[in-house]
């Protein structure tokens, strides 16, 4: 088992997400996490889906998904090839006491400070699953109070893109 | 002397049954007998060409969705109308499509699935919106278990309402995204043309399947414009055809290499027209073959090569020789658990040559030694000129070792079947007659059952289209109306349905419909008065406690008693059909070919068979090929030494 992230681009359309979702629900493959957005070409959108499996299924979970009619492409973004980013929104318990603890692991982080009040502090920060997970992990003792983050977006390296010329190599339609 | 109305009726069908009896089976003699006019139709089989649509302005939605139904060369739905979608059956009253008005939304669209898997043309069927729609559920799912070209049309609530848990309200896109190939929502009524034509685009091409158009009814009743033909939009879809050259050849050299080769064929091929290329492929290899319950009919019974249906109910020299193949060649077939059985020992020491349109099918319960993805006919042509550029390389294997064997097992372990000892009828005994008696031009649509696996073993099926059934999904009540659908679309063929008393009673009231739009099947009700299968099961795996599987009305010692629920040959005369009965041996030819014999009125026989009858060989669920049993507690013995 390992992680892998599959860009998708789908056709801009209702309905699309809910086949996308449904198909992994149905085949028995699970999501880690599912970001879906607007791209360059309006007519399309764009999922970044990361998924835990072997190389095994994970193939057959590209063959079925290039089944659904509204999908366009895929591309598996393996890590050194790609970009990959999160986004947390992380409220923190920052009494006055505390808190230049928590102003300065932000700034460890390169985590901004979105929002401010006598008891919190609440902070933004990008970074790939990892950098996030340790922040989280040294924010932990001072005090979550929520958060919110969001799945993983991905671009793959270099002058290519996935649609245009110079296209990235999609994962093989056939077999 | 006076007599009452109903007397008189009464007197009437008396006489009418006993001419009947007495003279041939007419359609005099069916009219009479049943009360029921049947329509005759001239609509023919192959849909009419039409010149080109005009386009028009200012018509209704509904009015542009009969015209591109018309335009995609629709020359039947099978459908019911209800609120949503009755906007739609306004224009379609005036249209040359024609509407067979059923009974049930599932007959519909196993009709549709039926006409589409005797034509090879895509079957339409049409419902409106909540129950109606949900009442197609099964029907899609089981074409898109057995990838049948089906367009499905459903009315939905106004697009207003849409959301609300309005009247009549059920999201069916939702519902069939998992059962259909693709499906659209329709609410804006100038998308209707370019939807229709892309519906039917992907219900045909590539791996075919079923596709439903939902589409609001305020969109049906709004002005539109229409043109034809309009711009596909599916940027996403592009099956792959052509098979690669490279592994064709690959395939080719393998083959050409195989001590113990199988091609080992399933539905693809008749779904693809590729049976007269197998044919080509199979002679040239020599190579025997094996159909799959979805490809009975692909490869001739008759030939030589052809050892008959592998798999869970296959006989056992089909199971084995892919047990023992050293090299498979899968066309159009997807490894499916009924065929390999416990799938960790399926074909062991087989290299795998899978060939299939969808290339997901390929490594998804095997790994493919050659994967070939396209389409089945080009592919096996293709794979045919390679081979011969093999054997004129001079590499042609020989099969004389392996063809004593398989003869062998052949010869020792063919197809049988014991007559009841209670001196009941034989089950395999009818169907095995029915086959010879309406022969190898007649097309046979079964249920789901024993009856369904006995006509795959003892009918022998010789042409492509000619034998119909629920192969993935198992729906029990499909035979009545695909049976339907498919003489619709083949008037001039006998069909046949081979119906359990089980499956008979989910659907047989498309009788009705047959009867009155003048489509006159032949029904042979294989009445056991059980489930059979399930009770097979039960007797085999469950020491034999019958628990919910009788049918029949039974005393208190549990034995049946003589009155019969329902009564089929009553039951068939009241749905406007000739019911016949059959309890002994010595009648059963006499009452096929009189059925037969009649061709303007449907006809239901109720053939009464014992109920212990099984269906053998047989491997247990989970279990591997490997152990197969022949017959109850016949292990086959395949020896030391074999290959």
């Amino acid at each position: 088992m390992s992680r892998h992230t599959l860009s998708v681009l789908v056709e801009n359309k209702s309905g699309v997400l809910a086949r996308v979702s449904a198909l992994f629900s149905r085949r028995g493959f699970n999501i880690e996490s599912l970001a879906v957005g607007p791209t360059e070409n309006p007519d399309l959108s764009r999922m970044t889906i990361v998924v835990e499996a072997a190389s095994q299924p994970l193939e057959q979970i590209t063959k079925q998904l290039n089944k659904l009619i509204e999908v366009i492409k895929i591309v598996e973004l393996d890590g050194g090839a790609a970009v990959q980013r999160e986004l947390l929104l992380v409220k923190v318990r920052a009494p006055m006491a505390e808190r230049t603890q928590v102003l300065q692991t932000a700034e460890l982080f390169r985590a901004r400070v979105v929002d401010v009040n006598p008891e919190t502090v609440t902070l933004e920060a990008t970074g790939t699953p990892d950098k996030l997970q340790a922040l989280l992990a040294v924010l932990a003792p001072l005090g979550i109070k929520e958060m919110a983050q969001s799945g993983t977006v991905a671009l793959g390296r270099g002058p290519r893109s996935m649609s245009g010329a110079g296209t990235l190599r999609p994962v093989e339609r056939t077999a | 002397m006076t007599t009452t109305p109903s007397e008189q009726a009464a007197n009437r069908q008396a006489a009418a049954r006993e001419a009947a009896s007495r003279e041939a089976p007419t359609r005099e003699a069916a009219a009479a007998l049943t009360g029921v006019e049947t329509v005759g139709r001239t609509a023919g089989a192959a849909p009419t060409m039409r010149s080109a649509p005009e386009p028009a302005t200012g018509i209704t939605g509904a009015q542009s969705l009969v015209r591109s139904l018309e335009a995609a060369g629709v020359d039947v739905i099978f459908g019911i109308p209800g609120g949503a979608i009755l906007p739609a059956y306004d224009p379609l009253f005036d249209s040359q499509v024609r509407h067979v008005l059923v009974r049930h939304e599932q007959g519909a669209g196993h009709a549709a699935t039926g006409y589409a898997q005797a034509t090879g043309r895509v079957g339409v069927c049409m419902a409106t919106s909540g129950p109606g729609a949900t009442n197609l559920v099964t029907p899609l799912a089981d074409a898109h278990m057995d990838s049948v070209p089906v367009v499905a049309i459903t009315g939905q609530v106004p697009s207003a309402a849409i959301g609300t848990d309005a009247f009549q309200e059920a999201d069916i896109r939702g519902i069939t995204m998992p059962i259909t190939k693709h499906n659209f929502l329709i609410t804006d009524p100038d998308e209707i043309p370019q939807r229709i034509a892309e519906a039917f685009h992907l219900a045909a091409t590539g791996r075919p399947g079923p596709v439903l158009v939902d589409i609001s009814k305020d969109a049906l009743q709004a002005t539109t414009n229409f043109s034809w033909p309009p711009r596909l939009d599916l940027p996403g879809y592009k099956p792959t055809t052509r098979p690669h050259g490279k592994q064709v050849r690959e395939a080719a050299a393998l083959i050409a290499a195989a001590r113990r080769p199988v091609l080992y064929v399933g539905g693809g091929v008749l779904k693809a027209g590729a049976t007269e290329e197998l044919a080509a492929l199979a002679e040239l290899t020599g190579a025997p073959v094996v159909t799959t319950l979805m490809a009975r009919g692909a490869f001739p019974d008759s030939h030589r090569q052809n050892l008959g249906m592998p798999g869970m109910h296959g006989n056992v020299t089909a199971v084995t020789a892919l047990q023992k193949a050293d090299v498979l060649v899968a066309l159009g077939a997807r490894f499916d658990d009924r065929v390999t059985g416990e799938l960790s020992s399926f074909a062991p020491d087989a290299l795998v040559i899978h060939a299939d349109i969808d290339p997901a099918e390929i490594g998804k319960n095997r790994r493919a030694d050659v994967p070939i993805v396209g389409d089945a006919r080009e592919t096996i042509a293709q794979l045919t000129d390679a081979l011969r550029t093999e054997q004129q390389a001079g590499r042609t294997p020989d099969l004389a070792a392996w063809w004593t064997q398989l003869d062998d097992w052949r010869e020792r372990y063919p197809l049988g079947y014991d007559w009841p000892e209670d001196g009941s009828l034989s089950p395999q005994y009818v169907i095995e007659r029915l086959g010879a008696i309406a022969g190898p031009d007649s097309i046979y649509a079964a249920g789901v059952g024993q009856h369904q696996m006995w006509a795959a073993q003892f009918i022998r099926y010789e042409k492509p289209g000619t034998w119909l059934n629920s192969g993935g999904l198992g729906t029990m009540g499909y035979a009545v109306p695909a049976a339907m659908g498919a003489k619709y679309g083949r008037p001039e063929t006998t069909v046949w349905a081979i119906d359990g008393d089980g499956c008979f009673q989910m659907t047989n009231q498309e009788l009705a419909t047959c009867a009155i739009e003048g489509i006159p099947i032949k029904v042979a009700v294989i009445n056991n008065g059980n489930l059979g299968m399930v009770r097979q099961w039960q007797t085999l795996f469950y020491e034999g406690r019958y628990s919910n599987t009788k049918l029949h009305v039974q005393d208190a010692a549990g034995k049946p008693k003589a009155v019969r629920i329902p009564d089929f040959v009553a039951l068939a005369e009241a749905l406007g059909c000739v019911g016949l009965r059959c309890e002994t041996k010595d009648d059963v030819d006499a009452v096929i070919e009189k059925a037969m014999a009649i061709n303007d009125a449907p006809v239901v026989i109720d053939f009464v068979v014992g109920h212990d009858a099984q269906v053998w060989p047989m491997v247990a669920a989970g279990a591997s090929n490997d152990d197969i049993m022949a017959a109850r507690d016949v292990r086959p013995v395949f020896g030391e030494g074999q290959v």
